[in-house]
């Protein structure tokens, strides 16, 4: 039983990490590499998009992103009664 | 007062905070040496962290490496702070959970092998010195140009500081200076880059005011993009370099950061597994805030500096131009003799010397900032020096008593004993590094941007599967690693050094013969690759790893019983 429950744990984390990790490739290798100057067409202010996305957007989106796993994490702890611990 | 004997106030009143701080947490046990007892709170923790992972190279260098990259810049800001998810999300809570003290550890033990632990050993040593010795340069930097002192002195009274807190207080005394440290180099950060973006832009906030309009109703980007073509330099948010390497350089720095041994060690500091998650949170943000604002800082700097200097006179320039050449980091040199100062892209017609190491010193002087705002940047900036400079010898010292003296040569070595070594060797790591800082053999710096290559080459795919793959073995790691960092190494030695095609002045002209176009700086990514493909190979024809191993793994999968890091 405690086994099985291991194993669902751990393939639920490993379902967070794939989507947080896409959402962190695409904001830093998509928007602001491999399509940045595409996205440099368009302005938000004084700001290109792509160029925008590669020196503030994808920074602010991954501070985001590691406090969306925390939640994340502390939720499935408790799910599976690791969080006392 | 003048900008001096604020220094001095400013300088004087950090360090006795220090060492205030040193005393008072000194360390009484290799347990607190090693990771300060192991009860941080996940905020000191996060501070401390920010301050560890934030070098000189962050605070004296960034802004002005970027502001004369302008968007190739930007590897810097994604690879350093991108790389920090790969941390808090791939690594921190699993080696956390596993408990143990240093980043060999968890190699020597996950791979169950001697050999593993000497080749982890060996890159941590490598990665560390090399990156502690751009650090006392650092140091030193800030001495000469505020104190006036030469750079060897300043060189040695950062050692004696670093000395005094490192060796007294171990990982505790690291911890709580580091704390301070953090506020310290944000404090100094910030305030000038208020300031100057209030100043040319109306916005106090710089992350925004790079993106408004100055006080001629053009966007500040514009502008700056219109001034550097005209001078002969690439448009500033378009950049010069391809976009694969770019891309290469980014993830090897992404990847090479989470490899930093001095970095992941601040994880083994805190309680329970979901402190060392909420840590890596609160460390990033804390970060951010200064990564977020060093672009701003390039661009004001970049157009400060083009407004002030190009095409004006030489005899009207401003105090702080005068200062800053006796430094020998800014030169001028009258080429066609017209007094005046032509700064262009073309080396023909270029008169003007700006090493990127004084933008972010130099830009409250260049902006007319009052005299204790331009104290508070020196501050800072030893700040940021010395306490990644203690966090690096840490490791150094942490990896020779602990790893080689404890794990290798002497298993049988009491803990009283453990300690004394510890402190010996962190005094050997300073004097070295020191040395190093004092007399830097030409390829420091060179080599300080390759130490993220040879962190990626060697840890990150090592740790990696040691946690994400329970059937890799100790054949396949060590494979693995030893072929990783020698290619890295090798292709160092090649396109950098230029070492079989003869020497230095081969470097340039071997440009075209970089693998897929990619720089020596984006190599760890491919090394890395190449690393993760051998180690793959290798375990399946090799045995599997013993059972207990992989129950091991499964353990540092779950975060509960986390229990305390031991030895």
């Amino acid at each position: 039983m405690k086994n099985k429950d291991a194993t669902s744990y751990w393939k639920k984390n490993l379902r967070y990490l794939g989507i947080l990790l896409t959402i962190w490739f695409a904001v830093s290798f998509g928007a602001g590499i491999l399509f940045k100057e595409a996205l440099d067409a368009f302005h938000i202010g004084g700001f290109p998009v792509g160029f925008w996305f590669a020196q503030q957007g994808s920074i602010y989106v991954f501070v985001l992103l590691i406090f969306v796993y925390v939640r994340l994490m502390n939720k499935l702890d408790k799910e599976h009664n690791y969080y006392n611990d | 007062m003048t900008v001096q004997i604020w220094t001095y106030i400013m300088v004087a009143l950090t360090f006795a905070l220090y060492i205030g701080i040193a005393i008072w947490s000194r360390a009484g046990s290799t347990k607190e040496f090693y990771v300060a007892g192991g009860g941080v709170s996940p905020l000191a923790n996060g501070m401390a962290t920010a301050a560890d992972w934030m070098s000189a190279a962050s605070f004296i260098s960034m802004a002005g490496l970027i502001s004369f990259m302008g968007y190739d810049g930007s590897v810097y800001l994604m690879g350093w702070t991108g790389g920090y998810v790969l941390l808090a999300l791939l690594l921190a809570p699993y080696l956390r959970k596993f408990g143990k003290f240093t980043v060999p550890d968890f190699i020597g033990e996950r791979y169950y092998s001697k050999s593993a632990r000497l080749v982890a050993v060996f890159c941590a040593l490598l990665v560390s010195f090399t990156y502690v010795a751009g650090q006392m340069r650092g140091v030193g930097v800030v001495f000469s140009r505020f104190l006036e002192v030469d750079i060897t002195s300043g060189v040695i009274i950062g050692m004696i500081i670093v000395l005094f807190y490192a060796v007294l207080g171990g990982m505790k005394g690291i911890t709580y200076t580091q704390v301070a440290q953090y506020c310290v180099l944000i404090f100094a950060f910030m305030v000038p880059a208020i300031f100057i973006s209030f100043q040319v832009t109306g916005n106090p906030i710089p992350q925004l005011g790079f993106g408004s309009t100055g006080a001629d109703g053009t966007y500040l980007l514009d502008k700056l993009n219109g001034l550097s073509t005209e001078l002969g330099f690439a448009e500033y948010t378009s950049g010069s370099k391809s976009t694969l390497d770019v891309f290469a350089i980014t993830a090897a720095l992404m990847v090479g950061t989470a490899g930093l041994p001095h970095v992941i060690v601040r994880f083994f500091t805190v309680k329970k597994v979901r402190d060392a998650r909420k840590s890596a949170g609160l460390a990033l943000l804390l970060i951010a805030i200064l990564y977020t604002a060093a672009p701003a800082i390039a661009v004001f700097a970049r157009l400060n500096l083009i407004q002030t200097v190009s095409g004006q006179p030489y005899a009207q320039m401003p105090q702080w131009f005068s200062n800053w050449e006796k430094t020998g980091l800014l030169g001028f040199e009258d080429k066609n003799a017209d007094g005046l100062i032509q700064y262009a892209a073309d080396p023909a017609i270029n008169e003007l010397r700006v090493d990127q190491d004084i933008m972010v010193l130099a830009n409250p002087e260049i902006a007319n900032l009052p005299a204790w705002v331009i104290a508070l940047v020196a501050a800072g900036g030893l700040a940021a020096a010395l306490s990644t400079a203690a966090g690096l010898l840490l490791v150094i010292s942490s990896s020779v008593s602990h790893d080689l003296i404890k794990k290798v040569f002497k298993p049988s070595i009491s803990e009283k004993h453990e300690l004394i070594a510890a402190r010996l060797s962190a005094v050997g790591a300073v004097v070295i590094a020191g040395y190093f800082g004092i007399n830097p053999p030409g390829f420091v710096a060179a080599v300080v941007a390759l130490a993220f290559g040879l962190a990626a080459a060697s840890f990150f795919p090592a740790i990696i599967l040691g946690i994400f793959y329970k059937k890799m073995n100790k054949e396949g790691a060590v494979a693995g690693m030893v072929v990783g960092i020698l290619l890295m190494i090798f292709y160092m030695l090649k396109f950098k050094f230029g070492l079989f095609d003869g020497g230095k002045e081969a470097v340039a002209g071997l440009k075209s013969q970089w693998w897929l176009g990619i720089s020596p700086e984006g190599f760890g990514f491919v090394a890395m690759w190449v690393n993760f493909a051998v180690s793959l190979a290798v375990s399946r024809f090799t045995q599997d790893p013993p059972k207990a191993v992989q129950e091991l793994v499964e353990t540092i999968r779950i975060p509960s019983g986390a229990g305390e890091a031991t030895h």
